[in-house]
């Protein structure tokens, strides 16, 4: 890892302390517990010791009593430790990761779509679950043991140098070389492990698209193909985890040998040393216990350090998130009476990565109640349109008003208040059907709810199992393509906005359906102001007026019937197919 | 400002949940689960012999050290201070250092053996899965979705793989450490060895609680784990939606809901191990307080040595350092029994639409497509079909035409072989497609949907996806055919531009150009196109419909469509009406009667004044 990036690292992590502020507390009762804890079981090995030294070896049975009794009292005091360390250490770490995770939610609420847009909510939801349990863990866990674990050494270390000390600087030798080989493992495992998540992510993705598009796939029989590509990221996938396995097999088992080792030296050296009277043999025994008793802190000293590489990585993510400043935030008016005046004046907008601009010096008016539909071929930029208006992208050029107000014054919500739409994908949530329509009037009555429903001819709803309170959307009962539209859109009316924009929402429904829609509509559409974007010349009766979308910018807006005559690209566009007009002719003629 | 007055149930009731796994079926479950493992361990039995062999050894050499530090004590330090020379204590320790080695070889061939024997598995459950999935037919997909199969895939797969990882060699060494070092204990000195033995019956009552409660805290926190993942991807890919109706605070308020069950439940299973662990040590250190009490008075007497003494105590710190590693087990082997459950079941839904044993070879197809008495419903008893005859000569484009559920899409899929009928066959060329191999079906038959995946990868890629021999210049010809191409060299890098993910780059129409371009390039015998137009803009749905009328010209095709202007493309259209032929004529033959088709097409030229 570079120096630099490190250094990255640590700042990230060290950003996030603030999360611990109100368990300090807790982290004090923690750190002392895991203290005393380590200095109680060290302390049970030396008891022994003495015990094995005094009154066994001075034949004093009276001894007995008091010492076993105090290596008792040492083992109950331990566990009594751990557990008030473990109860306080769950409440404080995992209100640290909910109130991390529950900041990071909200950040990525308030964050515009341009940056959703290029953020998979794949990569979005591995920071909310797997990045913080990791740093969880290390918080929790690592920091601590990371502490506690070199004080132990030492202090270990420390006692049995000052027991015999040839023995002790054995041991402390042998220490050296594995704390060592510990940290170049964990580097070259870190580099290991990484791959082997990149090439999990690769199967997944494999795994995703050949599910997504299992019907294509199957249409043209193309199963064998799918198969080989998968089979080729699994079986690398398969090599990585081997070399895994390969090199963690060799350090574990060297870990659990050198322990061993060191006891075949300490047992010969400590004989002799017993032989020659420099050692007693409690002290031996005592030796030897408190000896195995370096193996899991050193062990895991390899563990943390790799815990703590990985909780820096995870800290560099989620900052990464809280550091993306939002471009779209709102300014400080609200519109206390909108009459829905809404104005685009030399509007551009050019996507980030692009250079080309998909819409260009475009000028607009809809006057309050007025309708207007956008009419333009497919990839004209009708749908870029839509969202400029509830600023959920901001034109690059330009500005659009509201009753003379420049809609970034205002702040979001009421901006949001005010302009409703509907899309042409309708998404909804596995929410209750209700939960979905009221979405953006929360606090709609039942008969609001009923007229909004009628009015999109959504009342399909009633013969669901549970009528309105039925679970829908991803994890509920599944609805039709035309079913979901019709639902986004009683969702958009009953908003209730000043400003209502339809995208295309009616492309999925049935012609009789839609006839029925639209006469629901244009009661809604009187008294708001509305955009439509549209292909069908049904629904173009809807407005009073059309503007006609070519080229990133509206090169025509007049009634419908007077551009049908007078613009020939309108024609082209929106006038029937051509033989079909003259068959139709034809008939008329007979 | 949103003071939400709508139901505190915001989730709603539930649709039916195939995930759950309920009592009363655990049984067949677990046997279910039982039998894939045994398939899946099967071809590696005699590796797993070999595992166990070697493992057997290891804690045999495990074992021995202590002892041997015993007799070191004992045998070896007395002639020493005896004056007696240390020959008997060399001894000793070249043999701890020949079991040390024994050792190491035994467990680094473990290690290496038990992991491959592991990823060998995983790769062939994945493998399995994959094709599993793949053969499984639409109908089930549609039913299962994509998010089960995904997670199936992924997830659940993960969970196996992360016990073989930390928890099974855990197991192993901690029930082998346990069973040896008791008998090694009982051996050493049989009255102290059951002194240190009482606290059997406590780490079995211990374990035996933590199993349960254990079992039940872990189910709730993958339940919680699940809400707050769905209710965060599910925010995320809607977040148009959620900013254009002002919908953060209501979620942030219910993301804080499912975030808090899960932290609760974390909690409570976090507290669970917080017993347990400590609960583990106490009964490790009052067992060593008694042995050191209890064996002191033993030595003291003269009934055992100082060196028994210190093999207790290095035997019994052995003895309840894997017991730690239990809970550890617990936690992923649950998860993976879940899983394992899970992958079971889905491995054993047999394909609907199965392959025929003797498939019939069928190299080049005319088209023609015959329905013979077919009858078909969804649900039982519900019919779609009640008995449909229908016989489209090769060649023919049929368009079909009705309400919704009158079964033109039940038609189309069919013919495609998505589905088998209940009753009656479905024929191409005289021959039953159930008696065609999936690939030549598929060779002949193709069908364009509505939904139009694209697969990460350039443009030109995805057209070429119907026939992947296809050249350049081929795909260009096909996209031109249709009218994609216009747009196509529009783009950044023409044909190479990459797609991204799931097409995201393209409008709904122009993926729809491209859907349309890779099935003509595919050039079957037979075309279905089910709502293929609905997304196209009036002048690229006529460039279409031109290109169609050639395109169709020698090959039998199946259209459904809303739109009657494409409609007026077919030879022959189908009005249906609860999954029977009503009308059956030319286009013009049907507009100039007075039949369903007349009305439609009018109140159609009516709506395009």
């Amino acid at each position: 890892m570079r120096p630099g990036a490190t250094r990255r690292s640590l700042t990230s992590l060290w950003r996030l302390r603030g999360y611990l502020r109100p368990y300090t507390g807790s982290l004090v009762v923690m750190g002392t517990t895991a203290l005393t804890g380590v200095l109680v079981s060290i302390s049970i090995p030396l008891v022994s010791g003495a015990l094995i030294d005094g009154p066994i070896a001075v034949g004093d049975r009276g001894g007995i009593l008091p010492l076993g009794l105090l290596a008792l009292a040492l083992g109950v005091l331990e566990a009594l430790l751990i557990l008030i360390r473990r109860w306080v250490q769950a409440r404080a770490v995992l209100g640290l990761e909910r109130s991390l995770r529950d900041d990071i939610y909200a950040k990525l609420d308030s964050l515009p779509m341009a940056f959703h847009s290029h953020w998979q909510s794949g990569q979005l939801l591995s920071r909310i679950t797997t990045d913080l349990s990791t740093i969880r863990r290390f918080t929790g866990f690592g920091l601590l043991f990371l502490i506690i674990n070199i004080l132990q050494l030492i202090v270990v270390t420390v006692l049995l140098l000052h027991l015999y000390q040839p023995l002790g600087i054995v041991v402390a030798l042998v220490a050296v070389p594995i704390i060592w080989l510990c940290m170049s493992f964990e580097r070259r495992y870190v580099t290991v492990s990484r791959r082997v998540q990149d090439e999990q992510g690769d199967v997944a993705t494999e795994v995703e698209e050949s599910t997504l598009g299992v019907r294509i796939i199957k249409s043209f029989g193309r199963g064998g193909h799918a198969y080989e590509k998968f089979d080729r990221r699994a079986s690398r996938l398969h090599d990585s985890q081997m070399a895994k396995v390969h090199l963690a097999s060799r350090f574990w088992t060297f870990l659990e040998v050198l322990p061993n080792l060191a006891l075949v030296a300490v047992l010969l050296l400590g004989a002799r040393a017993v032989g020659e009277g420099d050692l007693t043999l409690g002290a031996l025994v005592a030796f030897i216990t408190l000896m195995l008793q370096l193996v899991w802190p050193v062990a895991a000293l390899g563990v943390i350090l790799s815990m703590a590489q990985e909780a820096m990585t995870a800290a560099d993510r989620v900052v990464e998130i809280f550091d993306t400043e939002s471009e779209i935030v709102g300014g400080d008016r609200e519109l206390e009476h909108p009459r829905g005046h809404l104005r685009l004046e030399g509007v551009g907008f050019t996507f980030p990565d692009a250079t080309d601009p998909v819409l260009h010096d475009l000028d607009l008016e809809v006057l309050p109640g007025e309708t207007i539909a956008v009419v333009g071929a497919t990839g004209s930029g009708k749908t870029v349109l839509t969202t400029l208006i509830p600023r959920l992208y901001d034109p690059t050029a330009g500005r659009i008003t509201i009753d003379g107000v420049d809609i970034r014054e205002l702040t979001l919500p009421n901006l949001r208040q005010v302009v409703t739409t509907a899309f042409e994908e309708p998404t909804l949530f596995s929410m209750s059907a209700r939960e979905n329509v009221t979405l953006g009037r929360p606090d709609a009555s039942e008969a609001d709810v009923r007229e909004a429903l009628e009015v999109a001819q959504a009342t399909f709803v009633d013969g669901l199992p549970w009528g309105l309170g039925t679970r829908i959307g991803e994890q509920g009962m599944a609805l039709s393509g035309g079913q979901r539209q019709r639902l986004a859109l009683a969702r958009a009316i009953l908003a209730r906005p000043n400003i209502l924009v339809l995208d295309d929402t009616l492309s999925a429904l049935d012609v009789h359906t839609e006839a029925l829609v639209e006469q629901g509509l244009r009661r809604v559409l009187a008294d708001t102001t509305g955009i439509l974007v549209a292909h069908r010349a049904s629904t173009l009766l809807l407005a009073d007026r059309v503007a006609l979308l070519e080229g990133g910018t509206i090169t025509a807006v007049g009634r419908h019937f007077d551009l049908l005559a007078t613009v020939p690209a309108y024609r082209e566009l929106l006038s029937a197919d051509a033989d079909l007009v003259d068959a139709v002719g034809r008939e008329g003629a007979k | 400002m949103s003071a939400p007055t709508a139901s505190p149930d915001w989730r709603g009731v539930a649709a039916e949940d195939i995930d759950d796994v309920r009592g009363d079926v655990g049984i067949v479950l677990r046997d279910r689960s039982r039998r894939l493992l045994g398939s899946l361990l099967r071809p590696h039995r005699k590796a797993l012999l070999a595992v166990l062999a070697i493992v057997l050894v290891e804690n045999a050499a495990r074992l021995a050290i202590p002892y041997l530090v015993k007799e070191g004590i004992d045998k070896g330090i007395p002639p020493m201070v005896d004056g007696q020379g240390s020959r008997i204590l060399v001894g000793i320790v070249v043999v701890v250092g020949i079991v040390v080695v024994v050792q190491a070889i035994t467990r680094l061939l473990f290690l290496i053996l038990a992991g491959r024997i592991g990823q060998r598995l995983l790769l062939e459950l994945r493998r399995r899965l994959f094709r599993h999935f793949q053969s499984l037919s639409p109908a089930f997909h549609d039913r299962y979705t994509s998010g089960r199969v995904i997670s199936r895939s992924t997830s659940d797969v993960d969970a196996i793989e992360e016990m073989m990882d930390t928890g099974f060699d855990g197991l192993i060494t901690a029930v082998l450490t346990l069973v040896g070092t008791a008998v090694m204990l009982l051996v050493l000195d049989l009255r102290l060895g059951l002194v240190a033995l009482l606290a059997f019956p406590f780490l079995i009552w211990l374990t035996a609680w933590f199993r349960t409660a254990s079992a039940v805290a872990y189910r709730r926190t993958r339940v919680t784990v699940a809400a707050v993942i769905v209710h965060f991807v599910e925010s995320m890919t809607g977040i148009k939606a959620v900013q254009g109706f002002r919908r953060e605070p209501r979620n942030e308020e219910i993301f804080a809901e499912v975030s808090d069950d899960y932290r609760e439940a974390n909690e409570r299973a976090f507290r669970l191990v917080g017993l347990f662990m400590p609960g583990i040590k106490l009964i490790g250190n009052v067992t060593i307080a008694l042995v050191l009490f209890y064996g002191a008075y033993r030595v003291f007497d003269g009934h055992i040595t100082i060196g028994v003494l210190a093999a207790f105590l290095i035997y019994l710190r052995q003895f309840f350092e894997p017991m730690q590693e239990i809970s550890q087990f617990y936690n992923t082997f649950q998860s993976a029994s879940a899983a394992l459950e899970k992958l079971s079941g889905v491995l054993e839904e047999r394909p609907d639409v199965p392959e025929p044993p003797h498939p019939v070879a069928m190299a080049t197809a005319r088209g023609a497509v015959d329905l013979d008495d077919v009858r078909f419903s969804y649900v039982p008893d519900r019919p779609v079909l009640p008995g449909l005859d229908l016989s489209i000569p090769a060649g023919q484009t049929v368009a079909l035409v009705g309400t919704t559920g009158a079964g033109k899409t039940t038609i189309a899929k069919l013919v495609s072989r998505f589905y088998d009928p209940d009753h009656g066959r479905v024929t191409l060329d005289g021959v039953d497609l159930r008696d065609l191999a999936d690939d030549t079906l598929r060779r002949h038959v193709v069908m364009v949907t509505q939904e139009n995946f694209l697969f990460a990868g350039s443009v030109a890629d995805n057209i070429r996806f119907g026939r992947p021999d296809a050249s350049d210049e081929q795909v260009r010809e096909a996209a031109q055919a249709i009218g994609a191409d216009t747009f196509i060299e529009a783009l950044p890098a023409g044909y190479d531009t990459q797609v991204e993910s799931r097409g995201g780059r393209l409008s709904a129409g122009q993926r729809q150009l491209v859907a349309f371009a890779r099935a003509f390039l595919a050039d079957p015998a037979v075309l279905i196109l089910d709502e293929a137009t609905s997304s196209l803009d009036v002048p690229s749905e006529r460039l279409v419909q031109r290109a169609l009328r050639t395109i169709l010209s020698e090959r039998t095709a199946i259209i459904i469509a809303h739109r009657l202007s494409t409609v007026e493309i077919a030879d022959r259209v189908l009005v249906l009406e609860h999954g029977e032929v009503v009308e059956d004529g030319s286009p013009a033959d049907l507009i100039a009667g007075h039949g369903r088709y007349a009305g439609l097409h009018d109140a159609w030229v009516e709506s395009l004044a």
